[in-house]
């Protein structure tokens, strides 16, 4: 009997494991909510956190996007030729990008580069005790260094996705305007024949909001719940780029099929 | 790093997420000549018999110009009309006596509303109905006139 217990409890783990986590993330999110009064007091913590997560991540981001835009525009370019319906081009390179790829993408990004630095960060600052400090000081952590990266994370990554989309529109223009030669009136009158202020571009910065608190989230959470080692740390970092590209994969299934 | 470095990165920043996003609103998304409040549009009404696949925020089009969107279809329970609210710029002034058309563009395009202005001095006005009327074409119904007609002979 014992040993089908264990057998049931070793089987219900993972999601149990998933539970504890959900309540968790949920409970760090209203506790950062309650202190959020205290970096906006001090806008020079957010700003820096903007600096470190979002500045630095500008490069990266418009790199890849153009690089996205291109292969948009490439292989838009082979599929719609056998059609005849090259015209089509400019409209499929930016709904693409304004719709699925600009948020997903730029969250996913943004997690590898800005949302494993901060797991690093906070989980360093819990092995090397700081946090501990911080609280006997009567420093609240939560207000002096989770609360301004929640909020600098939740700026950057919509102005983040902005520029990917950007960029990424400029890679299928150079693609098929410069190099495959459709025609340049043609590109933009067909895009803007087919976009929607509200519908494609705002639902689109929507999601992109929505993306940045999970994956800031995420980041935070795992720092704060890693094993105050070396490897605690590192397996904190992987746990956060994994379950950042998951979230928000799903949640953006979700979206979609809520808004479109 | 210094404050003031900090403070000016993050403010270039912002700048490049305000201009991307103007350049996301004016060049890529949708001028539909229409103009921002209400009190520069009009509305009217066009009942149909059928109106194919005509959708919400289709272009209302006079002579290839788009003048302005369909903003709501009903139907009218009575007559089984399909009534479409068409919103037109108040630039265009059309006689009452002007007939509406659902077409498409090339074989399978996007549906729209075509106006054919008529010859009367009477202008239509907002809340006014377009009488002269005729439905969308459908691919179905044309095939089956083609069918009946051919076996008849």
């Amino acid at each position: 009997m014992q040993k089908l217990i264990n057998y049931l409890v070793a089987l219900g783990n993972p999601f149990a494991g998933f539970i504890l986590h959900l309540g968790g993330v949920f409970n760090l999110f209203l506790e950062i909510l309650s202190s959020i009064a205290y970096p906006l007091k001090k806008p020079a913590l957010i700003i820096k956190e903007i600096y470190f997560s979002g500045v630095r991540s500008l490069v990266i981001i418009a790199i890849s996007g153009w690089f996205v835009g291109m292969v948009l525009g490439l292989q838009g370019y082979n599929t719609l030729q056998r059609f005849g319906s090259v015209s089509m081009i400019g409209s499929l390179v930016a709904l693409s990008l304004l719709r699925e790829l600009g948020p997903v993408l730029t969250a996913i990004l943004f997690a590898s580069r800005a949302g494993s630095g901060i797991t690093a960060e906070i989980g360093l600052m819990k092995a090397t005790e700081q946090l501990d400090a911080m609280s006997v000081m009567a420093v609240s952590p939560i207000k002096r260094i989770v609360a301004p990266k929640f909020i600098g994370g939740i700026i950057s990554v919509p102005i983040l996705t902005c520029l990917f989309n950007t960029s990424g529109i400029f890679g299928g223009y150079f693609v098929s305007v410069l190099l495959l030669k459709l025609d340049n009136g043609i590109f933009w009158s067909q895009m803007s024949d087919s976009i929607a202020l509200h519908e494609d571009i705002f639902n689109g910065i929507i999601k992109s909001f929505i993306f940045g608190i999970a994956v800031t989230l995420i980041a935070v959470y795992q720092g704060f719940i890693a094993k105050p080692t070396a490897d605690g740390v590192s397996s904190a970092t992987t746990r956060t780029v994994v379950s950042s590209a998951l979230v928000v994969l799903a949640l953006d299934f979700i979206l979609t099929a809520w808004m479109f | 790093m210094k404050r003031l470095t900090i403070d000016f990165s993050v403010g270039i920043f912002v700048l490049i997420g305000i201009c991307c996003l103007a350049f996301l609103s004016i060049k890529v998304a949708t001028h539909t000549n229409l103009g921002s409040s209400d009190k520069d549009n009009y509305t009217v009404y066009a009942g149909f018999t059928n109106i194919g696949s005509l959708k919400v925020n289709a272009p209302v089009k006079v002579s290839g110009f788009v003048v302005g969107r369909v903003t709501n279809i009903s139907l009218n329970p009575s007559t089984y009309q399909a009534i479409t609210t068409l919103t037109i710029n108040n630039h265009y002034l059309f006689s009452s006596d002007t007939s509406a058309q659902i077409l498409t563009t090339g074989l399978l395009g996007e549906q729209y509303v075509a106006l054919q202005s008529g010859a009367d001095s009477a202008m239509l006005k907002n809340g006014d109905t377009i009488s002269i009327t005729s439905s969308a074409m459908v691919l179905e119904d044309l095939i089956g006139k083609f069918m009946t007609g051919s076996t008849s002979k």
